[in-house]
């Protein structure tokens, strides 16, 4: 089988990998550097449970390859939390429960982190379209956007550092 | 043991109730930060990945199966079929006395015959998925296509294909309820509507799909299996039998469960081979579904036919009901047996006073993937089809849709009453309720004189609103009984153990609540503990709403016990009257002497042995015995938009008035009926597996079987919690929450677009109201 040696930073950090040509982002991810918060719940790009942020941009890690990671920068829902301190997007999810089962959050924390850079001040109408692309079986949507909205707010309240 | 943030809810406090109270979950900060741990995520020495090949047809007869191309590919370890498998038995029904017919169940790997499209063929493991998968393409097998039924109308003609000979045909149980005398009730009715429907198979579909992880110790002979959902007691036996091995040498361990809706935990192909090959190879062996497995390997759901009349007086009082109707359940009978038609028999009179009732099911096999039970099992189904005929005969008689269904409301007065027949082995008997005030409170909910102006100001302008009512009768708190143990452990920390299995809907919370109050404590300091053999020795499960309403009462009576401990202990430390004592902030004293305290860590030492005569350690256990099922029940309106140039629905308002007995969170209670309502949604209006008449699923991705998203949620959506009648049968008023949200969403809606369309002479009887369906009605009714 094709092997690959990459080079990327996840999290922050610099991992030196040789992959099979054809595994994925998200095994890579999951498999080789052990990050399991990266859920997988389609395989084929519909659901958005493995949306991660690449260079910036929020993408499906089940459609790339990890081959193709090479140089690249990834943050996944592990970089979102300060130690054991949620952050604000977190927070509102937590306060409104924005989750259930838990399985497809990752996907939508990393879908609204990008969002919001975005769009600081969105409408609910705007955070609708904007996790359109992610499916949840538990929540029926209400509060996944309620959490949006109120994480907006507290992230435009809070002093920059 | 569940990481927290120690800036939240650290403090102990007495002041604020936990029962009743909105708090954010216990459960959530793990899953937050990406730490949970589901079935994929486990990682063993040495383990090995499995990967099941599949029959691509509907119905055949297996010939030779080679594998030896596959079993020379470096990393392959096996290629099991079911030959390996002579000596192991069929999957037993866990649910309902009847079985169908025992020849019916399935075998965990097929022997000489395929008979849907997915079965098990046989199972590779390999070092890699990938492997596995690579695998899977060398094997070679001999099929010998047979001819296919894959639709249950026709499955019951003559000359139709039989898929088990044992039977005469393809009907494997017929169900007959009957009350009072309902063909002479309804010869003379003075009103009578006869009308057919249809419900479209569809089902649960987790975010997470199924997986499992077995390893073996050659050693201790213990079988660990991780990843186990919703029964792991219960299927820790069947497992035990299959294999025979010593139950007590089997450890089910529970890890976070990415969405249940019935369909997950029950005891499937896959829970036998995976444990099977890990005992076999003497290495750890993981299986994790994929989404293309799952929508042909996981259970379906919801596919019945109904021949449905209904007679009243000439005031509109109802005087019979007669339903006739065929349940699609697939090639084999599974976990659930006829649970779900038996369900939709004995909840099909709904809220309402039905002196004669006549029900007769006939469940049939076809060559489709097999079913089970899905959010709301067999209510989904009954409550489409009885509102829909309430609102058909309204239409057609002439009543007003509301007076109709006050009028033949049971009234509070009338309660407990019996509505005939049994399901769940046991009478239906209703345990409490106000059917008429949750109507009237979802009505003002969803504002509906003011959807009535609008509606008709709409069609003045060439548009079309419609607004639709569902009552909802839902059945929760399924016994025969649940087991809690509450403890404080010698470090002074309180951990409640449950029989309950977690399907993400929030249980450990609710379980921390109640045992909070009972013991002083804030409940995010309570560990909750479920869903592991190995630390709960008994349990039923997480399934038919009976979290809240069994295994809460168990965890509140076990706790209560503990608190009786504590103050037993304290009062002989402290040489005290336990009258006289206060538990606060995980200590003990003397009212009014607060210098001279003993702690829950200083009483649980002190408890063993403890006082003479008190079983030693501060800890008790209850079983909560429930003989009897609540029935929760509530009212959807839907106002909706229809497009009749698209066939597209959007839903301009939901609300629902939902009456639990008693919220425990209603944070959690909100959450359960906005979720339901989302796949309540899907039902009505996207979902469906569709098969060809070959028998072939053509659905089995996310681009063709659609479940909601946010841009198909209502605009706005308005639930009210009722507390209006709390139930009699456990000490918390708790009825169950898990369902109703989804149960009165097909009746609602498709009200709601027949109403709609009602200037069009369109006639709504079948689900999804899918686009491409609703537009072939709309240009049927009307040409234009």
């Amino acid at each position: 089988m094709k092997e690959r040696l990459i080079r990327l930073t996840v999290n922050g950090r610099t991992h030196e990998a040789t992959v099979e040509a054809r595994k994925t982002l998200a095994d890579f991810l999951r498999e080789d550097l052990g990050l399991t918060g990266t859920h997988l719940g389609c395989e084929h790009g519909v659901c958005g449970a493995c949306t991660i942020i690449v260079d910036g941009a929020a993408v499906r890690s089940c459609l790339l390859f990890a081959a193709q990671m090479h140089g690249h920068e990834i943050l996944t829902v592990e970089s979102l939390a300060d130690g054991d301190r949620l952050n604000p997007l977190q927070e509102a999810f937590w306060e409104h429960h924005g989750l259930q089962c838990g399985f497809c959050t990752p996907g939508f924390l990393m879908t609204l982190t990008c969002f919001l850079r975005e769009n600081p001040h969105p409408t609910e109408a705007e955070v609708r379209v904007a996790i359109a692309g992610n499916l949840c079986r538990c929540t029926g949507y209400k509060n996944i956007v309620t959490a949006a909205c109120a994480a907006a707010r507290k992230i435009a309240a809070a002093p920059t550092t | 043991m569940r990481g927290r943030p120690e800036d939240r809810g650290g403090a102990d406090h007495m002041t604020i109730p936990s029962i009743g109270r909105a708090m954010p979950r216990t459960e959530d900060p793990p899953l937050l930060m990406g730490r949970g741990k589901y079935a994929a995520d486990v990682r063993l020495p040495g383990l090995l990945q499995a990967a099941v090949l599949r029959s691509p047809h509907a119905h055949a007869r297996l010939g030779a199966i080679r594998a030896k191309a596959a079993l020379a590919l470096a990393g392959v370890h096996a290629v099991i079929t079911g030959d390996d498998l002579a000596g192991i038995g069929r999957i037993p029904t866990r649910l309902g006395h009847r079985i169908g017919h025992p020849e019916c169940l399935q075998f965990p790997l097929t022997r000489d015959r395929v008979r849907y499209v997915g079965e098990p063929v046989a199972v590779v493991i390999a070092e890699s998925r990938y492997l596995a998968e690579d695998a899977l393409e060398l094997i070679d097998v001999d099929y010998a296509p047979l001819p296919t039924v894959a639709d249950a109308r026709r499955a019951l003609e003559p000359g139709a294909p039989v898929l088990h000979e044992v039977l005469a045909g393809n009907v494997v149980d017929r169900l007959e309820t009957h009350r009072g005398d309902a063909a002479r009730a309804m010869a003379s009715a003075t009103h009578r509507v006869r009308e057919s429907f249809a419900i479209q198979r569809h089902t649960g579909v987790p975010m997470e799909t199924r997986g499992l992880t077995a390893s073996y110790d050659l050693g201790t002979r213990v079988l660990s299996l991780f990843g186990v959902a919703k029964v792991p007691h219960f299927n820790r036996r069947v497992l035990a039998d299959l294999i025979s091995h010593p139950e007590h040498l089997i450890q089910f361990v529970e890890l976070e469960v990415g969405g249940g809706f019935g369909v997950r935990g029950e005891f499937y192909p896959e829970d036998l081979i995976v444990p099977w090959a890990a005992m076999r190879l003497g290495r750890p062996v993981q299986w994790i579904e994929d989404r293309h497995e799952h929508l042909m390997a996981t259970n379906h759901s919801r596919q019945q036919h109904h021949d449905v009349e209904i007679g009243f007086d000439a005031e509109g009082a109802i005087v019979a009901l007669v339903d006739r109707f065929l349940v699609d359940l697939g090639a084999y009978v599974r976990t659930h047996g006829v649970v779900v038609p038996e369900l939709t028999s004995a909840l099909m009179p709904g809220p309402y006073r039905i002196p004669n009732y006549s029900s007769v099911a006939d469940c049939v096999l076809t060559n489709k993937t097999p079913t089970g039970t899905y959010r709301g099992p067999g209510r989904y189904e009954c409550t489409f089809v009885r509102e829909r005929l309430l609102d058909v005969a309204a239409a057609r008689l002439g009543f007003d849709r509301l007076e109709l269904r006050r009028r033949n409301f049971i009234t509070p007065a009338e309660m407990p009453y019996e509505i005939g027949g049994a399901s769940l082995a046991q009478k239906n008997v209703l345990d409490c309720g106000d059917y008429r005030s949750a109507l009237d409170q979802a009505l003002e909910l969803a504002g509906y004189e003011q959807a009535l102006a609008e509606q008709a100001q709409a069609r003045g302008q060439g548009r079309y609103i419609g607004i639709g009512v569902g009552c909802v009768l839902e059945k929760a708190g399924l016994g025969p009984w649940e087991y809690a143990r509450v403890e404080v452990d010698a470090t002074g920390h309180v951990v409640v153990y449950s029989g309950v299995a977690a399907v993400g809907q929030g249980i450990a919370t609710t379980l921390a609540q109640v045992c909070a109050d009972q013991l002083g404590v804030a409940p995010e300091t309570i560990t909750v503990v479920h869903g592991d053999s190995r630390r709960v020795p008994f349990g039923v499960g997480g399934f038919a709403s009976r979290g809240g309403a069994v295994a809460l009462p168990a965890a509140l009576e076990a706790a209560k016990a503990v608190r009786a401990k504590i103050l037993r202990v304290a009062a002989s430390l402290l040489e005290a009257h336990e009258d006289d004592l206060v538990i606060e902030d995980r200590g003990v004293h003397v009212r009014g002497v607060t210098d001279t305290r003993v702690t829950f860590r200083d009483l649980a030492r002190a408890a063993v042995p403890g006082p003479p005569g008190m079983e030693p350690g501060l800890v008790a256990a209850h079983f909560f015995e429930a003989p009897k099922m609540t029935y929760p029940y509530g009212t959807h309106v839907a106002v909706v938009d229809v497009d009749v140039e698209t066939g597209e629905v959007a839903l301009l308002k939901y609300a629902i008035a939902y009456d639990v007995g008693k919220a425990i969170n209603p944070l959690i209670v909100d959450g359960q009926l906005v979720g339901a309502l989302a796949q309540g949604i899907g039902g009505a209006l996207l979902e469906e597996l569709v098969y060809d008449d070959q028998g072939q699923l053509l659905t089995t991705t996310f681009m063709d079987y659609l479940l909601p998203t946010s841009m198909e949620m209502p605009a706005e959506t308005v639930v009210r919690i009722l507390e209006e009648t709390p139930t009699p049968l456990n000490p918390l008023g708790v009825k169950g929450v898990g369902e109703g949200g989804s149960s009165g969403c097909g009746g609602a809606i498709a009200n709601a677009v027949a109403d709609a369309l009602a200037p069009l002479g369109v006639s709504i009887t079948a689900l999804p109201l899918s686009p491409d369906r609703l537009l072939a009605l709309i240009q049927a009714a009307a040409p234009r």
